[in-house]
């Protein structure tokens, strides 16, 4: 078979066709690898290329399946990893320069979870430095290009995964979502994306960013790899406090066209001024059909939806201000060559090691703990998050789901994002509130605007409820097959 | 004339808690150890790892605060202490500020103008740090994260101490109270128990306080003390000169007898607290806290009582044996193996203490088991020995635990009761001594004492001293 040909397949696609052994682990792999090798140049998606444990891995899990050790349903699909989930032996950036040669002792947990299942570890995919960004331009690394228009972003800030994804140098991805980051991207490539509900999937080896907010999710072509992904990652965890006991984790069940009688709501505020008029047809056009389909629509107030980007930015900004206190130039990581005692390379460690977003985000977060500020913001952000869950539960007392876009518009150009952060920040106002909230979402494409981009349409359940929203997507993209 | 000035002192006393494994990871938590051979990604601080609560530091917490009065926190939580330093991997302790997990206790300390209760404001969990180790020699500084994360409570007092005694009397109740949990060994100069003293002074009778300073690095009670008493005088001294007293901490350095500021309010750290994300708050029921409850060990004051009533053992015995668990755990094993209080008492308070005061070691660091103690006080009973081998036995029992049937079997060092054995021996002694026989004839009684003397000599020590008195008085009447 044409190498071209077997980077087209989905995961469960491909999945299937080891297990028939119509394709080998390792053929599928170097088929994954000669594509980067096409891709890479113009992409910029991955941050480190494992090519040779790439292949070794190929070779022990084909030898695995061979001999009938391995049978879970992803077995011999080539992954590649977000680089802010750890992998032992396997550096592990944040697309930070503080990062670059760090290498960690042990794996992440969602991570561990795919290597049990015989995924295939290709690399390590750009990100926003830090995962702070909504178009990955923030990377230490380099900028990675959307894969749909070279000269666009692949939004952020899972946007290499993403990227990844849609030039089909990789079969899935693993991303991670703290205010949008798997979903927007995924909007902007073209691809799938899943952020699910809080604590469903460890943290445990994610460098965090916004600990109550950050959650790994599944970055793939359909939505079926997506559920498939998810049954894999998705594991109770001791080692993250956050982590939940759940039982209902066969999310492929969720796979069946069927929405008759679904009730959905659609929020008035998420389809009001800001929103590109391109955008808002399609992810209309997208509720018509799944309204043909039988699903009942309804436009409603969800109220409090302005009050989700500032919330977002006090509480994120302020754990990440904590959060990334450890990098220091002490214990691993960039340490200043000009210093003068502990102070001047806490400094310069810091002041050399973080681009200028990781360090906004810094100062704005410690800016918000401060004594005297505390009340005002954090306490503040805190009950407005309070307030958005309570918005969240009863919209979902009348409906099954909430429908709207993933983002305001479609992918911007490299270069006009940064200058303007507040605006770019206001382009996470339809994302923030599932992560607020700890909601399940999912991005799904739902058409392309005039120049040719990929529009996102956004899916968001309510806690627990992935298979409600797999199965809307479902019917949703089947339909669009036919 | 001078004016009368009163000292004002609230205590921040930390103490590391008992559990085998860390606060939020699985290493171990023992003392010593090669640096950073009980660490792992969780205590180092490494990316994308998460803290996870050790149960049991909350029932120790729970334990102590039910001990001391406290009212416990139902729904506790724990905050981020954001600041940066080397030993402390994240750059921010997990402690408690907004809900710390027990309040409003206190303790009764006996003073000499009687009893007094001493507030205690909060007790909260931490995490500890690391250790710094500075290499003079290499001209760099190492860092041993073996302690970061060992699991402390900080009990927080409120300022109700008037005196260095009253501050030591408190420290005590403490230490008694924890050691008897079995919360913690509260060792000061292993540091295993911490103290931070508050201390301001205000002229005697007015009802504001003064400037506070806090005072640190201090390890021992005696170090307290002088600090204490150094501060006091330094405060006093400021005042009296009309100057003012500055809010700030000062560290002890108590071979100087002096403290030296560490840093003043002004340049006082904003820890930025907030509730910490990784770690979901801790919910306490009432069935959890009466569990605990009922599990509570007799705490000293009881025990003191019960072993006046139930083994009739003096007011001052009982006071001293329960000065420290592992003292009165000594007591009350070897009582039940030799079914003799009094006597275990006798050994305990007596050449116990003697041995621990010569050797400067506290009762925690005896090492010595109470079935060792037991055969000895059965080889005295059975007069296989007398009170002086007995000591010197002891002092071996003391230093080594060793076996005193074994010692002595070995050693020879029983007593001899064989009649026939002694009598050849007194007979030797007359034969060897006709002038002390003389005066014993003579009717001078003292004489027998030195013949005892010389054959207790001539068995070097081993013989029943009743048994050689009576052979011997036999034996010059049948002369």
């Amino acid at each position: 078979m044409p190498m071209k040909d077997i980077t087209a397949f989905t995961a469960v696609q491909l999945a299937e066709k080891i297990k028939k052994r119509e394709i080998s682990v390792v053929e599928a792999t170097q088929a994954t690898l000669e594509q980067i090798g096409q891709m890479e140049s113009f992409i910029n998606s991955y941050v480190t290329i494992d090519q040779e444990g790439a292949l070794r891995q190929a070779q022990e899990i084909q030898e695995k399946l061979d001999g009938g050790a391995l049978v879970s349903p992803l077995a011999g699909v080539p992954v590649a990893i977000k680089d802010n989930m750890c992998t032992a032996g396997m550096p592990t950036t944040c697309s930070s320069k503080m990062l670059e040669h760090f290498v960690p002792a042990y794996t992440a947990e969602a991570v561990q979870n795919l290597i049990h299942a015989g995924a295939v570890i290709i690399g390590k995919t750009n990100m926003d430095e830090f995962a702070m960004g909504s178009t990955t331009e923030t990377s230490a690394f380099g900028i990675t290009k959307n894969p749909r228009n070279f000269s666009h972003v692949p939004g952020g800030s899972s946007g290499g995964s993403c990227a990844a994804v849609a030039a089909q140098e990789c079969f899935y991805a693993l991303g991670s979502d703290t205010g949008g980051s798997i979903r927007q991207p995924s909007s902007f490539c073209g691809v799938t994306g899943l952020k699910p509900t809080y604590g469903t999937v460890s943290r445990y080896g994610l460098v965090a960013y916004g600990s109550s907010l950050d959650q790994i999710g599944p970055i793939a072509k359909d939505v079926a790899d997506c559920a498939a992904i998810l049954e894999v990652i998705a594991s109770y965890d001791k080692k993250d406090s956050t982590s939940i006991i759940r039982k209902d984790t066969d999310f492929t069940s969720a796979l069946v066209p069927d929405v008759k009688g679904m009730k959905i709501g659609i929020p008035r505020d998420y389809l009001g001024e800001g929103l590109d008029a391109e955008v808002r047809a399609a992810v209309l056009a997208a509720a018509k059909s799944l309204e043909g389909q039988g699903a009942v629509l309804e436009e409603f107030d969800l109220s409090l939806a302005e009050y989700a980007v500032p919330a977002y930015y006090v509480i994120a900004c302020a754990e990440a201000s904590s959060n990334l206190a450890r990098f220091d130039g002490v214990k691993y990581g960039y340490r200043t060559k000009h210093s003068e005692g502990l102070h001047q390379m806490y400094k310069n460690s810091r002041s050399e090691g973080f681009g200028a977003e990781v360090k906004r985000r810094i100062m704005l977060g410690s800016f918000v703990l401060s004594s005297g500020y505390y009340d005002a913001y954090y306490l503040k952000a805190l009950r407005a998050k309070a307030l958005i869950k309570q918005a969240f539960s009863q919209a979902f007392q009348r409906y099954d789901i909430i429908l709207g876009p993933t983002a305001p518009g479609t992918a911007p150009e490299i270069g006009s994002s940064l200058g303007d952060p507040l605006k770019m920040y206001l382009g996470d106002i339809y994302t923030v509130s599932a992560n607020l909230a700890g909601l399940p979402a999912i991005s799904l494409p739902c058409g392309m605007d005039s120049k040719g981009l990929p529009i996102g349409l956004q899916l968001i359940g309510d806690c627990f409820q992935e298979k409600k929203i797999i199965k809307a997507a479902y019917s949703y993209e089947q339909a669009q097959l036919l | 004339m001078s004016k009368e000035y009163e000292t004002v002192i609230g205590l921040e006393v930390h103490v590391e808690l008992a559990t085998k494994t860390k606060i939020f990871c699985g290493c171990p938590t023992a003392f010593g150890g090669l640096p950073n051979t009980h660490t792992c990604p969780v205590c180092t601080g490494m990316p994308g790892t998460l803290p996870v609560l050790n149960k049991q530091v909350v029932e120790y917490a729970i334990a102590v605060g039910l001990a001391t009065g406290c009212s416990i926190t139902r729904y506790c939580r724990f905050d981020r202490k954001n600041y940066f330093y080397p030993d402390n991997p994240q750059n921010y302790q997990i402690s408690q500020l907004y809900l710390p997990i027990c309040r409003d206790g206190g303790v009764e300390i006996e003073t000499p103008s009687g009893k007094k209760s001493i507030g205690i404001h909060e007790i909260h969990m931490e995490e500890d740090a690391g250790k710094l180790i500075h290499d003079e020699w290499e001209g760099c500084s190492l860092v041993d994260f073996n302690r970061s994360g060992i699991p402390l409570i900080e009990i927080v007092s409120e300022p109700d101490m008037r005196s260095a005694e009253e501050v030591i009397a408190y420290l005590d109740k403490l230490r008694m109270i924890i050691q008897y949990l079995g919360a913690s060994d509260c060792k000061l100069n292993e540091g295993s128990m911490r103290a931070d003293v508050n201390l301001s002074v205000r002229e005697a009778g007015t009802r504001a306080f003064g400037t506070r300073t806090e005072m640190k690095n201090l390890n021992s009670f005696k170090a307290i003390a002088r600090a204490i008493e150094g501060e006091k005088a330094r405060q006093v001294g400021l005042l009296e000169a009309g100057k003012p007293i500055i809010q700030e901490t000062r560290r002890w350095d108590d071979a100087k007898g002096d403290s030296y500021a560490m840093r003043s309010k002004e340049d006082a750290q904003d820890y930025r607290y907030f509730p910490d994300p990784d770690l979901t708050p801790v919910e306490i029921s009432d069935a959890w806290i009466q569990k605990i409850r009922e599990r509570q060990p007799e705490l000293h004051t009881e025990k003191q009582a019960r072993y006046k009533s139930e083994y009739g053992l003096p007011d001052y015995d009982a006071k001293i044996l329960t000065s420290s668990k592992r003292l009165a755990d000594l007591f009350e094993a070897t009582a039940k193996l030799c079914h003799n209080p009094k006597k275990a008492s006798n050994w305990l308070m007596g050449e116990t203490m003697r041995l621990l005061k010569e050797q400067e070691m506290e009762p925690e660091d005896i090492r010595f088991s109470p079935v060792n103690l037991a055969k000895l006080i059965a080889l005295t009973e059975e007069g296989s020995l007398n009170s002086t081998v007995a000591k010197e036995v002891f002092e071996k029992v003391f230093q080594e635990d060793a076996d005193p049937v074994a010692y002595v079997e070995t050693h020879g060092l029983k007593m001899v009761r064989d009649e026939g054995f002694l009598q050849r021996t007194v007979a030797q002694v007359i034969q060897d001594n006709p002038k002390s026989v003389a005066d014993y004839k003579n009717g001078k009684e003292k004489a027998v004492g030195f013949l005892v003397g010389q054959t207790m000599k001539a068995m070097k020590g081993k013989a029943d001293p009743g048994m050689v008195n009576r052979i011997l008085k036999e034996m010059l009447k049948s002369q």
